[in-house]
């Protein structure tokens, strides 16, 4: 299982890359592997400031759907277009052009909260 | 009460091809090996191998036996001849469906009952209930045999080219619903059908359970050069789906009627023909049902699912989704349920509500694809 490891993690699997005051969201490999096949992903809270743990938009695949969570408080700049002209880049590049969100981050000591990835890797062996 | 899970013959084959296990009908069966969208491409395309030995049994032998059948299925059994198969189902007594199955003809005293898996029991004593009246002795005359074989369906448009090579019986030629016993992969005795559940074409393969390791091994070499691959009960599902197949638990059950269900086709008013609660479908058919099982597509984005309200343009709920996905042929998302009469016509805007929200939609004719 790929678990890059300049990324932040939370326990519901998504994974938060840090850029300065902003953060890219996305969720992992993991996820994207027991989800299956993204068949689209609904975000409609861009522009919005959702507090950590709220859910900033669903990922249907084609036996289930389910929610993305903010890893942190943020406000949500920007929905991937990518994903959107084609959600399949969430299971073949779930780190790269399959990322979900930009948010601009409003909580910035929220991040000590998450995991590194070795300890997401050992919550996954768990 | 959570009973232990049964698993098939090939359960350590498919788990070593790669397959994730999930419970199914009872049983541990494989959802997926890469990815539903994929499989199904299989499937639609080339050729891909299910293991359904989940799948019930149940022969029925001897002098009464069409007659026998004839009583608890509402198809007409003598339109068989050997060699053929027919898609019926067993009325429940209360106008339900107790099961749906395929009805195999070997000899006039000589026929095979393919039911759902979840229905095995149900379904066997559904039968020893009826089976005395015409002198069927249950363990004689009416063998549960679900336990002993296990079965692949073989599916897609270059299925029968490649399973050839495994029998010198001329199977490449064989129309949709027939049968024959066969020598096959070297396996003597086995079942062979040109049916399945993906609208792809293919056949079904019956063997003891002792041969399950052979037969997948002489399959898989067989198909090779086709690129053969092994396929998921998810793939399953969607392809049955965009077929327009019904699923006995999803789309048909204990309370719905076949005539409601549009199987009225297998609903045989013939003289003759004095199957159970044939009164009651007589009479709905005359009537018209307050609701049928429609399929439908979807003009917003999103995926329909199982339970999702069926509304009409004031919001009002005229029925609820038995099946949805999103259909990996069309990808649009599209789904089966059922819709009061008035709303059932082909072309009818209809709303189906997912999570809170209402997505435009359209009554749509089945099979979705073509």
């Amino acid at each position: 299982m790929n678990i890059p490891e300049d990324l932040k993690f939370t326990k519901d699997h998504e994974w938060l890359k840090v850029e300065g005051e902003f953060a890219l969201v996305g969720i992992t490999d993991y996820a994207q592997s027991q989800l299956g096949d993204v068949a689209f992903v609904e975000v409609e809270t861009v522009g919005e400031t959702l507090e950590k743990e709220e859910s900033l938009g669903t990922i249907e695949a084609v036996k289930t759907v389910s929610d993305v969570f903010m890893p942190v408080s943020g406000e949500i700049i920007e929905f991937n277009q990518l994903i959107q002209d084609d959600p399949s880049l969430v299971n073949s590049d779930p780190y790269g052009d399959g990322w979900l969100v930009k948010i601009k981050m409003t909580e910035a000591d929220e991040l000590d909260e998450l995991l590194d990835a070795d300890a997401y890797e050992k919550m996954l062996e768990e | 009460m959570t009973e232990e899970l049964k698993v098939t013959a090939f359960k350590d084959i498919v788990e070593k091809a790669g397959g994730r296990m999930v419970p199914f009908a009872g049983f541990l069966m494989p959802v997926q090996f890469t990815s539903i969208n994929a499989e199904h491409e299989t499937v639609r395309n080339g050729v891909g191998v299910f293991d359904v030995s989940h799948m019930g049994e149940f022969w029925v032998k001897g002098p009464n036996a069409a007659k026998f059948i004839q009583r608890i299925t509402t198809n007409n059994v003598y339109d068989l001849v050997d060699g053929r198969v027919q898609y019926s189902c067993m009325p429940n007594g209360k106008g339900g469906i107790v099961d749906d199955l395929l009805v195999y003809r070997f000899k006039e005293d000589l026929y095979f009952l393919v039911v759902n898996a979840s229905n095995i029991d149900k379904d066997y004593n559904w039968c020893v209930q009826h089976a005395a009246e015409f002198g069927i002795v249950p363990g004689k005359d009416l063998i549960n045999a679900s336990g002993e074989y296990c079965q692949l369906a073989i599916q897609g448009p270059l299925a029968l080219k490649a399973m050839q090579k495994l029998t010198e019986s001329s199977i490449e030629d064989m129309e949709y619903y027939h049968c024959r016993i066969i020598t096959f992969a070297g396996i003597e005795n086995a079942i062979f059908s040109t049916t399945g559940y993906t609208g792809s074409g293919g056949c079904e393969v019956y063997v003891k359970n002792e041969y399950a390791a052979k037969l997948w091994k002489a399959v898989f070499e067989a198909g090779a050069e086709y690129e053969i691959k092994p396929i998921g009960l998810g793939a399953r599902d969607t392809l049955r789906l965009e077929s327009g197949f019904c699923l006995y638990g999803n789309d048909i059950d204990d309370t719905t009627s076949p005539i409601e269900a549009g199987l009225g086709w297998i609903t045989k008013m013939v003289d003759g023909n004095d199957f159970i609660d044939r009164e009651k479908m007589e009479k709905m058919k005359a009537e018209g049902p307050a609701r049928r099982l429609k399929g439908f597509v979807l003009e917003d984005k999103g995926i329909p699912r199982q339970h999702c309200e069926i509304c009409n343009a004031a919001g009002e709920k005229i029925g609820e989704v038995t099946s949805g996905t999103m259909s990996p042929t069309l990808k649009i998302g599209l789904g089966m349920g059922y819709i009061a009469n008035e709303y059932s016509k082909l072309g009818t805007e209809i709303f189906i509500k997912v999570r809170d929200k209402m997505l435009r939609a359209k009554v749509a004719k089945t099979p979705f694809w073509k």
